[in-house]
């Protein structure tokens, strides 16, 4: 056993296969130890930029205004302040008002918001009739003037207060350019490193959390299905006659009709209701057994008339006995390598059952693929919102290759021949 | 010839007890769903109606047009009866649709993208497969790792990369549909530009995830096929590279081929999947559009034709096989 241990951790494909996924289980184990927040908590109200929230880190507005501020001067400040406040649109325009104007083009740079705004301020007069520019336009052009002008006033905005009794405006402070807070000091600061889903709620707990699930899932029904295989192989192997024909039979049966289609038609008649994560699993479970079977099968038909066990059976030894002590140990690796791909398998399926909408139904946490469900009902990828779903493939996809690239190590070491 | 008759005879026969299973499978699964669909339906129909007997009459009419007053046993024959004749009923969701009129146009989507997607991914696969085994070196070192990781990747993962990458960001193709949604199909040279462009994202999705799964397969069994004596031999007798690949190729194809049996009801459901991530109009959009419905004779029709394409599938495979494999032939001449 220990032999075979080190063997095993000899192959490289297997450590690299075993390391990501043991990588990913610590995290849904660890993670909920620091991290609290219930993962399907809605934290977000629809705003102007929708329930999907961007990543980033989340400063509370009204406490910065509280905090005392700091007073830093940087050169670049202003600069930037104007450049995130002039569009790419805008630039264009200036760049044809200048023109028009006949300001040679190697002069302008667009990208320079610096020397652009210089440019503008000295150059444009809102009363100057330019040849062919319509009445439209230059009013425009006022306008666009106009808030140009509040961009680069330098003034302290005054915070005010509507007085209660009085309902007129007081003010209580005011903010300078120069006016920095320290992130650290403001009592409300959330980082949301993958921004928060359609319903508002941040993805990294449900996330983390729905990988946990999605894994339950897969070992669940991937310990269902690799039983059900193996006692079936062995039933239908060792025995012979009537039992191995009749195992079989349904083996045969399950392997032509799609188990996706079996899938499908028993979720569906399971109902909404009683859809739970464990039912799930145990549906698919029940539904993809039957490859595990025939295999078991055939190893356990060739392993039955090897001399070991033939003096097994003429010793005397019970069937119990020649089964776990003659034929197990040596189709035990193979069943191992099965387990895993089927709970890779069971976590696919699992997703693709969701999209279809045909997922567990949860309230307090999520599966993978109802993640990737509701990410879709959202239309997250032709809207750009990439921590919507992205996230969730990566996910999905690093389980089933850390899964399968221990399989292929597995299958290295037991057979020979693969070696490099 | 006599010896293939009865071959095929003994597959022909399990292919009909496997289709009367999947057949009862999917008659009464998806009746045993809880609740009552037809109320759904006269509780739509009958929005706003405050006469409590007018909706029971409505509930009557509608109970004895989809045959569900009877009992269970007795709507089975005659839903035997009328599947025999192509008619697969009222669809629940659409009324008054029949669910062989919704089914007619999208079984043509679905096999039209994924027959061809299926097969270039198959012969794609086992091509860089057999290649990795024979060059080694950092041809396999690169292609291994990467056909781990794509043949890891769920069919609609694969599809909304796709998607996000040439139908969002550079925009080069169109991101849902079978066609433009201004067309009208006809067979002008617009409109089947229009299904070309919308048809390479789906097929191209389907076939990359395909290949990965059928390189790794046959590289194991082309490894094992190199070390054979007739490789050695043919070596020996100084025979060329690329005719000693074709040998291999060619014998090693023969588990491959049955692997393609066993797994092709896998990839058909991973297809219809990544169809729903590009609302393709194909059987699995369609199946979507029931599920959300509680549509189940569309569910039950749409799953047995994808069972019979399957089990199609499956049947031309096993007759592919038994004509190619040598040891089946031999069996067969005596």
């Amino acid at each position: 056993m220990k032999n075979t241990l080190q063997q095993v951790f000899h192959s490289g494909k297997f450590v690299i296969g075993f390391s990501i996924f043991m990588f990913i289980v610590l995290t849904v184990i660890i993670f909920p130890l620091f991290v609290k927040t219930p993962p399907l908590g809605i934290i977000s109200q629809g705003s102007i930029q929708g329930s999907f929230l961007p990543p980033g880190i989340y400063v509370n507005v009204y406490d910065s205004i509280g905090v005392a501020p700091y007073t830093l001067l940087l050169d670049d400040a202003t600069a930037k302040r104007i450049a995130s406040k002039l569009s790419p649109d805008d630039r264009t325009a200036i760049k044809e008002w200048l023109l028009a104007d006949g300001i040679p083009e190697d002069q302008i740079d667009t990208t320079d918001t610096k020397s652009l705004m210089n440019l503008w301020t000295s150059n444009y007069d809102p009363n100057k009739e330019l040849t062919g520019m319509t009445f439209a336009k230059m009013r425009f052009y006022q306008r666009l003037n106009t808030s140009l002008q509040g961009i680069l006033s330098t003034q302290d905005l005054t915070i005010a207060e509507t007085g209660t009794v009085t309902g007129t405006l007081q003010a209580k402070g005011s903010v300078s350019q120069t006016d920095y807070v320290n992130v650290s000091e403001v009592p409300n600061v959330r980082l949301l490193a993958l921004g928060t889903d359609s319903f508002g709620r941040d993805v990294t707990p449900e996330l983390v959390s729905a990988t946990g699930t999605s894994l339950l899932i897969g070992l669940v029904a991937g310990l269902i299905a690799t039983s059900i295989g193996l006692v079936l192989g062995l039933a239908g192997g060792y025995i012979g006659g009537i039992v191995d024909d009749v195992v079989m039979f349904f083996t045969n049966i399950f392997t032509v009709i799609p188990s996706f289609v079996l899938l499908i038609l028993i979720s569906f008649s399971i109902g909404q209701e009683k859809r739970g994560p464990v039912v799930i699993a145990i549906v698919i479970g029940f539904t993809s057994w039957y490859w595990t079977a025939r295999a078991v099968r055939a190893q356990v038909i060739s392993l039955r008339n090897r001399d070991h066990v033939n003096l097994s059976k003429l010793s005397g030894h019970p069937i119990a006995l020649i089964i776990f002590a003659d034929i197990l140990p040596y189709i035990a690796s193979y069943v191992f390598m099965a387990l895993i791909l089927q709970i890779s398998t069971a976590i696919l399926a699992e997703a693709s059952l969701s999209i279809l909408g045909l997922g567990p139904k949860t309230t307090t946490t999520a599966t993978l693929g109802q993640m990737m469900n509701w990410g879709l009902i959202y239309m997250a990828p032709t809207m750009g919102k990439w921590w919507a779903y992205l996230p969730v493939i990566v996910i999905i996809a690093l389980i089933s290759f850390s899964l399968n690239l221990m399989n292929t190590g597995l299958d290295q070491v037991y057979n020979p021949a693969l070696r490099e | 010839m006599k010896g293939y008759t009865r071959y095929f005879g003994t597959k022909l026969a399990w292919f009909a007890v496997t289709f009367v299973v999947a057949f009862l499978l999917n008659f009464f699964l998806p009746r045993m769903m809880p609740g009552d669909p037809v109320a759904a339906i006269v509780a739509r129909m009958a929005q706003g109606q405050s006469n409590a007997s007018g909706v029971q009459a409505i509930y009557k009419q509608y109970t004895e047009l989809f045959g569900t007053n009877k009992p269970m046993i007795e709507q089975f024959f005659i839903y035997v009866k009328n599947v025999f004749h192509g008619d697969f009923g009222f669809s629940f969701s659409q009324y008054p649709r029949t669910v062989s009129d919704v089914l007619k146009n999208s079984i043509w989507w679905t096999v039209c993208l994924q027959l061809p997607a299926i097969i270039v991914g198959f012969l794609i696969g086992n091509i860089l497969g057999v290649l990795a085994a024979y060059l080694k070196g950092g041809y396999d070192k690169a292609l291994m790792p990467i056909s781990i990781f794509v043949s890891g990747l769920p069919a609609f993962g694969m599809a909304i990369i796709l998607l996000v990458i040439f139908g969002v960001t550079f925009r080069l193709f169109p991101t849902s549909g079978g066609y433009g949604f201004d067309l009208i199909p006809n067979l002008s040279w617009g409109f089947v530009w229009s299904v070309i462009i919308h048809y390479q994202l789906p097929f191209w999705s389907i076939v990359l995830i395909a290949i990965g799964g059928w390189a790794i397969g046959m590289r194991s069994m082309s490894i094992y096929e190199l070390n054979a004596d007739y490789v050695k031999y043919s070596r020996f007798m100084g025979i060329k590279d690329w005719k000693i690949i074709l040998y291999v190729f060619r014998n090693a194809m023969l588990p491959q081929i049955t692997g393609l049996a066993l797994a092709i009801g896998t990839m058909v459901g991973g297809a219809l999947v990544a169809e729903i991530i590009f609302s393709y109009p194909g059987l699995g959009t369609t199946l979507l559009s029931a599920i959300k419905g509680q549509d189940y004779p569309m569910i039950s029709a749409a799953t047995l034709i994808i069972t019979i394409m399957v089990l199609i599938a499956n049947f031309a495979l096993e007759i592919l096989y038994g004509f190619i494999d040598p040891r089946i032939k031999a069996a067969q001449a005596d």
